[in-house]
């Protein structure tokens, strides 16, 4: 069966889009490629450069467009090597030669190659230990992402037990909402994912008063809805396919930014401008779980439910502040992952087990333990990349995730009595 | 719209390789999950080392195809130690979250190009079944019941693989009917008056994830040769998902449970998979709902459906007993 979904999968790649109408051509995206786009000095694009992709054992040119833009289907995931051949404005050279491109599975990778005036400076080979700053940097974003997703899942699991596998699926919404938003409906890509972030918190709020408020007061116990959340991501999961087909396709604005160097750390505007907002969402969240009534509540009814409600506290509607802000939150790390990686129908699926890990390291059910425990996983992730293939780095998270349970249960900020 | 093609293709996907593949998988859950009242997410990691361990023995290292189901074997046990040993003493969903983990480190590592001199990277291994096609009685190349043809490998493959399905259903069947097997279902309805009873709950758990282990592990030898490939992404979470969906459709913690499952979730897959295209192509589901790519997209959409609903409204599937249904996290 696996084995036709892939079929099918690969089928659907490169179906224009379908119900949502979009007049996008759909570029390679069924299995892994490279894209990219050449720019001069003057920030034109470059017709007819030569870009050789070396690598895994395949080697292929390509020739850019009137867009300067160039995609390249390769044979799978790994490093290749973006070489700049020829066909360039004379006088004019890459700053950097040799760039060495990691493809993830199932994704593509996108390189902008700016060009510079004057005399060529030379190849310069990063030593392993340089790239440090980098990978940390983006090891912060990484982990900002995860924790946007981790502290509404821990949250509901905190206040309804609930291990939540749907949760991927709030992400993918988020991203897919300002998709509509932003590209079909030409509305600003930020004002578009402001909107996408609060019609999806509106939307998690439905889905707990339709769905799971009905299951908890038939009492339907917690591991039939485990169980129960595996089917609705699945079945939310192919609608998404069902509708957006299974391209990955970028936001209309914001794509192909080049990096503005800061010291050793090249970070592009759209990275510093979503990492301050994830920042500012999750300070908020903190602020509003520690001093308002109702986040004291939602905290109270984490500890205990059953005295929660004998003192007063209206248990369902704190449930429901937690889905609405749990479904917010998500949408909001959808968003910016559509940013970094374009928008697909599984992106949230795809990250959703780096967001377990995050919650696990952290603390089931601690919204504070899941900010710190994504932040780990985040950098782990992006740090490892020192040490072990690039292909291989979602490993470490995965393996930390299983011997943090082995050593500290409860994870770092959790209490013993909840591991039972 | 031909029904004759639509009902046959059903009818085969009822006894097919696939239904083998899932009736074994979901066998070792049901000794998870359904006497037991583990819930392992990584059934997917068993099939996986088992047929990993068949096929790098065979097309990888040279050796005899015995050999590499032997490897298979002591693989799947010793992953059953590895993810028990941290987990067993900890509430259920720990479980359900390290095994999934687990699972997808192994996908991960058999489809990555650091190890593809031995696994074969994205593209699998092939070419380690000719040994087990040899001793194929079948000498026609194609057998005809009715409406339904099979290949001459096929056949092989199939008759193989019922009669593992009937061998482990039986030695389900006998152990649980064992005074152990009256400790696994104690253990599922009360892990704390079993240990006051004087047993050592934790060891029996594990003895219970390395049985259903090795059960899942022959679906993965199945797989592996009905096949006659191994694909890293054939063995995703999915795989655990809907041997969950089939173990449940059937119902949990019965012998036939898992059987039965598999015939009907394959043949209503193929049904719902050829009618839906045909209804397409014969222009009676007009485009704007859904042309033949998205087929795909809402066969799947009615497998979460249906798995919710039944968890819902009928959490024992057709034969359970919803009293023996381990359905709260203790």
């Amino acid at each position: 069966m696996p084995r036709r979904a892939a079929a099918f999968l690969a089928a659907l790649i490169g179906a224009a889009a379908i119900l949502l109408g979009g007049p996008l051509a759909a570029a390679h995206a069924a299995g892994e490629s490279i894209g990219g786009r050449v720019i001069d000095a003057d920030k034109k694009p470059v017709q007819g450069a030569e870009i050789a992709i070396k690598g895994e054992g395949f080697s292929k040119t390509v020739t850019t467009d009137a867009k300067g833009s160039f995609n390249l289907p390769v044979p799978g995931a790994g490093n290749y090597t973006v070489k700049v051949t020829g066909g360039l404005p004379s006088g004019q050279h890459p700053d950097r030669t040799d760039l060495v491109v990691n493809v993830p599975a199932g994704q593509t990778s996108f390189v902008i190659i700016p060009l510079t005036k004057g005399p060529g400076t030379g190849v310069t080979t990063a030593s392993k230990w340089s790239q440090a700053p980098q990978l940390v940097w983006e090891g912060i974003v990484l982990g900002l992402i995860i924790a946007l997703a981790a502290v509404g899942l821990s949250l509901i699991y905190g206040t309804t037990g609930l291990t939540n596998f749907a949760h991927g699926e709030l992400v993918t919404l988020g991203g897919l909402v300002t998709y509509f938003l932003n590209v079909l409906l030409n509305i600003p890509f930020i004002l578009a994912g402001a909107l996408g972030v609060l019609i999806c918190g509106v939307l998690g709020g439905v889905q707990d008063a339709l769905f799971w408020r009905r299951l908890r007061k038939r009492g339907t116990g917690l591991i039939a809805m485990l169980v129960i959340s595996i089917g609705l991501s699945i079945f939310l999961r192919y609608f998404y396919l069902y509708l957006f087909g299974g391209a990955n396709r970028p936001y209309a604005q914001y794509q192909g930014q080049a990096g503005i160097d800061v010291g050793p750390i090249a970070i592009t505007p759209r990275a510093l401008v979503s990492s301050i907002v994830a920042i500012i969402v999750i300070v908020l969240t903190g602020l509003w779980l520690l001093r308002t009534r109702i986040g004291k509540a939602t905290r109270a009814v984490s500890d205990n439910p059953a005295l929660a409600a004998a003192s007063g506290i209206d248990v369902e509607r704190v449930i429901n502040v937690v889905w609405i802000l749990g479904g917010g939150l998500a949408a909001l790390s959808g968003v910016i992952l559509g940013l970094t990686q374009q928008v697909s129908f599984q992106m949230g699926f795809q990250i959703l087990l780096l967001v377990f890990a995050g919650v696990t390291l952290g603390g089931l059910g601690t919204a504070f333990g899941a900010l710190v425990g994504s932040l780990i996983v985040g950098l782990l992730i992006q740090v490892s990349t020192l040490f072990v293939p690039p292909e291989l780095k979602n490993l470490g998270a995965l393996a930390i995730l299983i011997i943090i349970l082995l050593v500290r249960p409860q994870g770092i900020l959790g209490r013993r009595e909840r591991v039972g | 719209m031909d029904w004759g093609n639509i009902l046959s293709n059903s009818l085969i996907a009822a006894v097919g390789v696939q239904a083998v593949i899932y009736a074994l998988a979901a066998i070792g859950l049901n000794v998870h999950f359904g006497y037991t009242g583990l819930l392992n997410f990584g059934q997917a990691g068993f099939l996986a080392v088992a047929a990993y361990g068949l096929a790098a023995s065979v097309a990888t290292w040279g050796l005899p195809l015995w050999v590499g189901v032997v490897v298979g074997l002591i693989g799947a046990v010793i992953l059953a130690l590895l993810l028990g040993a941290p987990t067993l003493r900890l509430r259920a969903d720990y479980l359900a979250i390290v095994t999934i983990a687990a699972a997808e480190i192994l996908r991960l590592i058999a489809r990555s190009v650091t190890f593809r001199k031995w696994l074969g990277g994205s593209d699998g291994l092939n070419r380690f079944a000719d040994d087990f096609f040899k001793l194929n009685p079948y000498s026609q190349p194609e057998y005809t019941f009715g409406p339904l043809t099979f290949s001459q490998n096929d056949m092989w493959t199939i008759t193989v693989g019922w009669t593992l399905v009937a061998l482990t259903s039986l030695v389900v069947w006998t152990l649980m009917r064992s005074p152990w097997g009256r400790v696994l279902k104690a253990i599922r309805e009360d892990e704390d008056a079993v240990r006051s009873l004087g047993k050592n709950v934790y060891g029996y758990k594990m003895q219970s994830l390395i049985l259903g282990g090795v059960l899942g592990s022959f679906g993965g030898f199945i797989f592996a040769v009905g096949n006659q490939s191994v694909q890293a992404d054939n063995y995703g979470t999915e795989l655990t998902f809907f041997a969950y969906a089939v173990l449940i459709l059937g119902g949990a913690a019965r012998i036939l449970g898992p059987i039965v499952g598999s015939i009907i979730f394959w043949a209503a897959l193929a049904f719902t998979d050829n009618f839906l295209t045909q209804a397409v192509a014969a222009g009676v589901i007009p485009t704007w709902i859904m042309d033949t790519q998205q087929v795909g997209a809402v066969r799947f959409m009615l497998v979460g459906l249906g798995l919710m609903l039944l968890m819902i409204f009928r959490p024992q599937g057709i034969f359970g007993d919803k009293r023996e249904i381990a359905l709260d996290a203790r």
